[in-house]
């Protein structure tokens, strides 16, 4: 059990727990339904399945990398494993403890877990300078002012900016790469286990898009940190990554080790956007696009596998049917009925007698 | 014969009361009929404001814009409001980054294509009807009939985005204006798009300025690149040749900061520091607090074009000049 003392100085990362083989965060069986009202009595008239029966782990010290476009529910993800929307159902264990109700406190919980967004500017405080932005969670939890000051200047200087430079700004004063950088500050300033990065240079032109990954890098050797890193780039995915998820509408489509997946996708959906990316070259240009259309709505997925409405193979089994993740190779799972021993699609694999 | 778009030193500053920003320093290209030319940059270099000025689409009351601005015969900076009308949709013709914003909410997808072409053209309603239907189905929207009918708020992004194409095209103009039109769509979506204006390009022989901080989309889609940097171009040149030995040091900062596949492992080179603030224009090179390679003489003046080989041209004193090594 943690116990946060008023005496704590300075914040330290919390102990391991289980050890290295226990995965730093387990989700299972995560979703999260939005219903859709209208009219004047807010009557109920569908929902939104943003997120739909997720499970996977975190290791502890890997970057797991989860791509996929926009309302495949990956933001949802990040807000639901950071307690900020509560789950319609499924669990959250960090470390071996669930989280909430019993388990780890959310306090307790969000000490370990911090996050930093797409927006630089709208995920700062206006009225707050730069210093006080960065030393005000470590306040909340018990740390002097004038310790916690002292501990955001040092996190400034580890962000690459200068603490009296600074230090007393406020965010409008800003750049975009700079503001980005005062996040990840403040993320860090409580000591944290696990990163959620959310879009964290999307936002950012290349050349700062260049220096803020370069110091994320050194960030997770440096303070010994895990991340779970959320992008639609899959270059800036295979870039940082050691294992990677994607995701379809709301479900897991593949996962495994970044190499394998970006060298032989077992997953339809996973190898056509590898090849809708623009090919840096332009003596060999994509003559055909992948994909026809675009992703379907949440609100009334495809029945059976959610991505056969555009799947180059889909037969009529991947209707009746939601795949579910099966081993396609060590380490990598994909939800697709070709992976499947037996499924009934004419390319599954035969199942041994 | 006359290139459809020839600029020459085009400045634009946008003048307030408080302040003057200097968003275009002297730029000069040309474009030939038929040709895609792409302007690389990062945000406050100047590369909308340049394509706008192609339409003269910045705000008349804050901008003052001088050079030569010509585009397929028509002079862009003298010209009056009321014949810029008549060249804007049928001469010259632009697609935005937002396609919910560059539509009109309150109309049906068939009305804004009916209205744009019979502001341009003596045509019946059934005709104009008809028109717009072969427009959408030139766009690769399917079911067309049905999505003529539709408001904006009921297509999807990339139908959105095919829609406000068909808009654009319905007067066949001669020159396509794109500002990161597939900046906002996903992966699979924007190579469709992408795909899908460089036929259209070539069925119509548009020529065609795409204004992208994306290298990958400007090597899927440019002939020519220009890179611009601080209101100026940097340096120009044939696509494959740009990004396989880009010559400015900011053209090859950029493509090293650039992540890409095969990259993985290694550590991202990095451009130091940040653009400069263009409420005064640089008196010498604008990369040069940013350069490696920087000497006192990058600070003395503006570093003149230079082309160390035919079709090729960067602004930095490092490049040879083919035409001054040549004479020595």
């Amino acid at each position: 059990m943690i116990v946060l003392t008023q005496t704590t100085e300075i914040l330290r990362q919390l102990p391991d727990v289980g050890g290295p083989a226990q995965p730093l965060l387990t989700i299972r069986g995560l979703t999260k339904h939005f219903p859709l009202r209208s009219g004047l009595l807010g009557r109920s008239t569908g929902v939104v399945q943003a997120v739909d029966d997720i499970s996977f782990d975190v290791r502890k010290g890997e970057t797991l990398g989860l791509v996929g476009e926009s309302g495949c529910g990956k933001s949802t993800t990040s807000r639901l494993i950071m307690a900020l929307l509560e789950p319609t159902s499924g669990e959250v264990i960090f470390d071996g403890q669930a989280v909430g109700y019993g388990g780890l406190t959310l306090k307790e919980y969000r000490r370990q877990v911090q996050m930093v967004f797409q927006d630089s500017y709208s995920s700062l405080n206006p009225r707050l300078t730069v210093r006080d932005s960065i030393a005000f969670a470590p306040g909340v939890h018990g740390v002097a002012r004038r310790s916690a000051v002292t501990r955001a200047d040092e996190l400034l200087e580890a962000v690459g900016l200068d603490p009296a430079q600074f230090g007393p700004r406020y965010p409008h004063e800003l750049s975009g790469g700079q503001r980005q950088r005062i996040n990840i500050a403040r993320a860090l300033a409580l000591q944290p286990r696990l990163l959620i990065l959310d879009e964290p240079v999307s936002a950012l032109d290349k050349s700062v898009e260049a220096q803020v990954l370069n110091l994320l890098l050194d960030l997770k050797d440096q303070f010994g940190l895990t991340y779970l890193f959320i992008s639609h780039d899959l270059n800036v995915v295979q870039y940082v990554s050691d294992r990677v998820l994607v995701m379809y509408l709301g479900r897991v489509a593949e996962i495994g080790p970044v190499d394998t997946i970006y060298n032989g996708a077992a997953h339809p959906y996973t190898a056509a956007l590898l090849d809708s990316r623009p090919s840096m070259d332009p003596d060999r240009r994509r003559l055909e696009p992948p994909l026809q259309g675009d992703p379907p709505n949440p609100v009334n997925p495809p029945s059976g596998c959610r991505f056969r409405t555009r799947c180059l193979h889909a037969e009529a089994v991947c209707a009746d049917k939601a795949p579910p993740l099966a081993p396609a190779g060590p380490e990598h799972l994909a939800a697709c009925l070709m992976v499947l021993p037996g499924s009934g699609h004419s390319q599954a694999p035969k199942l041994a007698a | 014969m006359e290139p459809l778009v020839h600029v020459r030193d085009l400045k634009v500053r946008f003048v307030s009361r408080d302040s003057t920003v200097h968003a275009v320093n002297g730029v000069d290209f040309d474009l030939a009929p038929r040709e895609t030319l792409c302007i690389l940059g990062e945000s406050g270099s100047g590369k909308s404001v340049t394509l706008r000025s192609l339409m003269r689409l910045n705000p008349p009351r804050l901008t003052k814009m001088t050079g030569t601005v010509r585009v397929g015969g028509h002079d862009l900076v003298t010209t009056s409001e009321r014949s810029l009308a008549d060249i804007r949709g049928s001469v010259v013709s632009m697609i935005f980054q937002e396609p919910m914003t560059a539509l009109d909410p309150v109309f049906t997808i068939g009305m804004q294509i009916r209205e744009t072409i019979r502001r341009h053209e003596t045509i019946s309603r059934e005709d104009a009807e008809r028109r717009a239907l072969e427009l959408l189905e030139l766009v690769q929207i399917p079911s067309a009939k049905r999505r003529l009918a539709a408001y904006p708020h009921e297509l999807s992004g990339g139908l959105r985005q095919r829609a406000m194409i068909a808009i654009a095209l319905s007067c066949r103009p001669k020159l396509l204006l794109a500002d990161e039109p597939t900046t906002a769509l996903d992966a699979t979506v924007q190579i469709q798009i992408l795909l899908l204006l460089r036929k259209l390009q070539q069925d119509m022989g548009m020529g065609v300025i795409f204004v992208t901080h994306d290298l990958g989309v400007a090597a899927e889609i440019a002939d020519r690149v220009a890179v611009m940097y601080a209101g100026r171009f940097i340096e120009e040149g044939p696509v494959s040749a740009l990004m396989r030995d880009p010559l400015h040091p900011y053209a090859q900062g950029l493509l090293g900061a650039t992540v890409h596949g095969g990259v993985r492992g290694k550590r991202l080179t990095t451009i130091p520091g940040a653009p400069p603030n263009l409420a005064q224009v640089p008196t010498g090179c604008a990369f040069a607090p940013r350069c490696a390679y920087v000497e006192p003489a990058c600070l003395a003046a503006v570093p003149a074009a230079r082309s160390p080989i035919p079709g090729r041209a960067a602004r930095c004193i490092r490049v040879p000049d083919h035409a001054v090594s040549t004479a020595a």
